[in-house]
């Protein structure tokens, strides 16, 4: 009898759970910040969206000229993160543009033509390509093509990316490596709430165009303890989230955390150390710390959601190949998403998660 | 407090009834005031499409008609003192010479490229005249006349277009892409309509700023559909922002002709449609444009909104230096614009004046093709940049990755120098 009661409240409970998993998946564990970038000081619990939010009320505090717009911002975002900022800061600094993402581009390149701070957003990365023209075109450019005369330095551009779940086509993409191949703008993706608040405050303040994108499954699951207050970090420069000494884990987002738990894998079931460097910034990347992580394993693995095909996997094994020709022990090894689109029922399937990530590192080191 | 608060919610109640019930009684029969948000409105029971031939084209505003009278005293109460008509003639005459001698520079293979403005002097040098220096200006390309009009100086238009080591945009980008941080004149980019959201941003942070000032924004009705005119119109009006649209509607888009490039009545019809103040002109009638253009600064400034302004004309030379224009239109077209031009017809009209003369005519000719041909052979002996500053301005501070590509470079020309047209470049 009671036997029975327990065999069949487990079992709706596994189906329950079932069922949950399959409405999100998180396919990596949370890794709390272990910053060296970031010096110790006051710190409180936060997620990522709050984080987000906290840079943007500092920033609007700060600085008056500042000011946030996009799809839905007013009402706090989709996702939270302008939450409470136009109550503080006026519907004049906080406000809904028409839906039209050129139109978002375009009216924050001219914003920050005279020298207003324009913090812009766009709903989903996936929708930054009717932007195109005007990043790539105009706002990377418009330094260079007027001699210094004019420039859009002053605009910073946050997107939510990545994997979500349940995202599908259009609610899953990671566009950074069509970004990277275009001179003028500099481009980060931060992996936890600290990480988000020091590049967002970074982007904001750099003389420069540009693009943040915020892995969105984070701006909840990831809660952190954040430092209160302003800090920044520095863009182009990259981290070394663990240190190891057998292979060099590469990436950036929520694929270090995926890294991370690959590294206690193969600690656990190979013996061997892994070496984790979170990019943080795309473009400029920091090739310095890359390379020299190379040189002392030998090992590296690049891993990306994106796909693999002229993936920014690319650029840094091409680069890898370069400067750390003697080092090399095995190929580099590139685990991404797979070339085709960002499948929905499949997803599982497609993210280079931590099975294939371990898979790689044991080739590696086998070969 | 209470007491307060509980009469005031009475009262708040009875008023909400009351309006209930004025509206029953306004509305008994059942067709009801349309509730849709957005948009203010009538429901009718009359099924009707509406289109073009619904509404009547908008007309054309002018001043100036083809044999150079004024066909409205206008021009007499709005008052252009003398000096500012000849400043007008003169800055058309000048960028209509310069025209003519730099197409025919690039024809000898002198410079790479040109865009002429002939047949459009009107429309910059009128709408120009009407602003302050302290309006910053987004243009396309064809706009060279409205830096004439703020004191870019002739020679500056040379050596953007030879890219020499005067160029303040150091000969980074092609001929006829001019730009000037003290003319307050944003650097041209040959995407089109690019600007025009740019322009947006920038009325919107002037607005802001609280400055007496506007942005005034060219483009061709070509570029009018592109999706950033869209946006722009858009935006402009649904966050309020003080611009000036300017279309040159010259009939053409490189080949295409206007007819092929919309089907509504032009670009003017899209303002209304948009929310923004509209008016179309006669771009060959220098008056109208100056007339139109004050009055819509005025109106962006103390409303704080967009106007859109659609200039009728014709561009009566080539697209550009690659292009043939007899190949698309006849040259008999081309001629029955010429009887109109804009310069013959303003001429005519400071003639009537009595403040030009035959030999004033011949004297500033003379001046100016000087002027122009000094400037261009000072122009074309100038050495370019240093090359080194084909690797500066990407970024505000040169990152590592580009210093490295610089240094590369170097090390190249120190083995391979004499391959390349180093000697054209400022050591």
């Amino acid at each position: 009898m009671i036997f029975t009661f327990v065999f069949r409240t487990s079992r709706k409970l596994l189906e329950l759970h079932e069922r949950k998993k399959h409405i999100r998946n998180l396919h990596f564990k949370f890794y709390p910040n272990t910053s060296s970038l970031v010096s110790e000081r006051k710190t409180e619990k936060l997620n990522m969206y709050q984080a987000i939010n906290q840079a943007l009320d500092i920033t609007l505090k700060k600085d008056t000229s500042a000011v946030i717009f996009g799809e839905d911002v007013a009402f706090g975002g989709v996702f939270r993160c302008t939450v409470g900022l136009q109550k503080r800061y006026g519907s004049d600094r906080v406000f809904n543009t028409p839906l039209s993402e050129q139109g978002i581009a375009g009216f924050g390149i001219g914003l920050a033509n005279c020298g207003t701070t324009a913090i812009a957003e766009i709903q989903f990365a996936d929708y930054i390509f009717p932007a195109f023209d005007q990043l790539v075109n105009e706002a990377a450019k418009c330094r260079y093509r007027s001699g210094g005369m004019f420039d859009c330095g002053k605009l910073t551009i946050r997107t939510p990316c990545g994997a979500v779940g349940h995202g599908g086509h259009y609610h899953s993409q990671s566009p950074e490596a069509y970004f990277a191949h275009t001179p003028g703008l500099k481009i980060v993706i931060p992996r936890g709430p600290v990480q988000a608040k020091g590049l967002l405050l970074s982007s904001i303040e750099e003389p420069d165009p540009c693009i943040i994108f915020e892995p969105k499954i984070l701006y909840r699951t990831a809660v952190d303890e954040v430092p209160v207050g302003h800090y920044k970090i520095e863009i182009g420069k990259g981290e070394i989230v663990k240190e190891g000494k057998d292979v060099t884990l590469i990436g950036w987002g929520t694929q270090v955390h995926v890294l991370l738990e690959t590294a206690d894998i193969v600690e656990e079931k190979l013996g061997a150390s892994c070496e984790v460097i979170d990019l943080l910034s795309i473009i400029p990347w920091d090739a310095e710390l890359v390379c020299k992580s190379v040189r002392k394993t030998g090992r590296v693995i690049v891993a990306h959601e994106a796909p693999k095909t002229n993936g920014f996997g690319a650029e840094i094994a091409a680069r890898i190949q370069e400067e750390c020709f003697l080092n090399l022990e095995a190929p580099i090894m590139r685990i991404t998403g797979w070339d085709t689109p960002f499948p929905y029922i499949y997803e599982d399937l497609y993210l280079p998660d931590k099975w294939r990530c371990f898979a790689a590192v044991k080739k590696s080191l086998d070969y | 407090m209470v007491i307060y608060n509980l009469f005031k919610s009475i009262s708040r109640l009875s008023s909400v009834r009351w309006q209930i019930s004025i509206r029953h009684y306004c509305y008994a029969t059942n067709v009801t005031e349309p509730q849709y948000i957005g948009i203010k409105n009538i429901f009718t029971n009359h099924l009707k499409f509406i289109n073009a031939e619904n509404y009547e084209s908008i007309p054309i505003y002018r001043i100036l008609d083809p044999a150079g009278q004024t066909h409205f005293l206008e021009e007499n109460k709005l008052k252009l003192d003398d000096k500012t008509k000849i400043k007008i003639y003169r800055d058309m005459m000048t960028l209509n010479m310069m025209d003519k001698i730099l197409y025919e520079s690039q024809r000898q293979g002198r410079i790479s490229f040109y865009m002429t403005n002939i047949g459009e002097e009107a429309v910059q040098i009128g709408s120009a005249s009407a602003l302050m220096l302290e309006d910053t200006i987004y243009a396309q390309y064809r706009e060279a006349g409205v830096l004439l009009w703020r004191g870019f100086h002739i020679s500056k238009f040379m050596n953007q277009c030879y890219g020499n080591i005067e160029d303040e945009g150091k000969g980074r980008q092609m001929p006829c892409h001019y730009g000037s941080k003290d003319l307050n004149f944003i650097t041209i980019s040959s995407p089109l309509t690019t600007q025009l959201p740019q322009a947006v941003g920038a009325a919107y942070a002037y607005k802001r700023e609280k400055r007496q000032a506007c942005v005034m924004c060219y483009f061709g009705e070509g570029a009018a559909s592109e999706g950033d005119a869209h946006a722009a119109f858009n935006f402009a009006a649904t966050l309020s922002c003080p611009i000036i649209f300017l279309c040159r509607n010259n009939g053409y888009a490189i080949s295409t002709p206007a007819h092929e490039q919309f089907k509504g009545d032009g670009i003017a019809a899209k303002g209304p449609s948009y929310g923004i103040n509209t008016i179309r002109v006669d771009g060959n009638d220098v008056l109208a444009v100056h007339y139109a253009t004050k009055a819509a600064r005025q109106f962006c400034i103390s409303e704080g909104k967009p106007v859109l302004i659609e200039a009728m004309t014709y561009r009566t030379g080539p697209h550009s230096t690659s292009d043939d224009g007899t190949l698309y239109r006849t040259s008999k077209e081309i001629a029955l614009w010429n009887d109109v031009a804009p310069i013959r017809r303003f001429k005519q009209y400071i003639q009537s004046l009595g403040i030009w003369s035959k030999e004033q005519e011949d004297n500033l000719k003379i001046i100016i093709k000087k002027e122009i041909l000094d400037a261009f052979i000072e122009a074309e002996k100038k050495p370019k940049p240093h090359w080194k500053e084909m690797f500066t301005d990407t970024y505000f501070k040169m990152p590592d990755h580009i210093r490295d590509q610089m240094y590369s470079m170097e090390e190249h020309l120190a083995t391979y120098y004499e391959h390349y047209p180093l000697k054209t470049f400022q050591s």
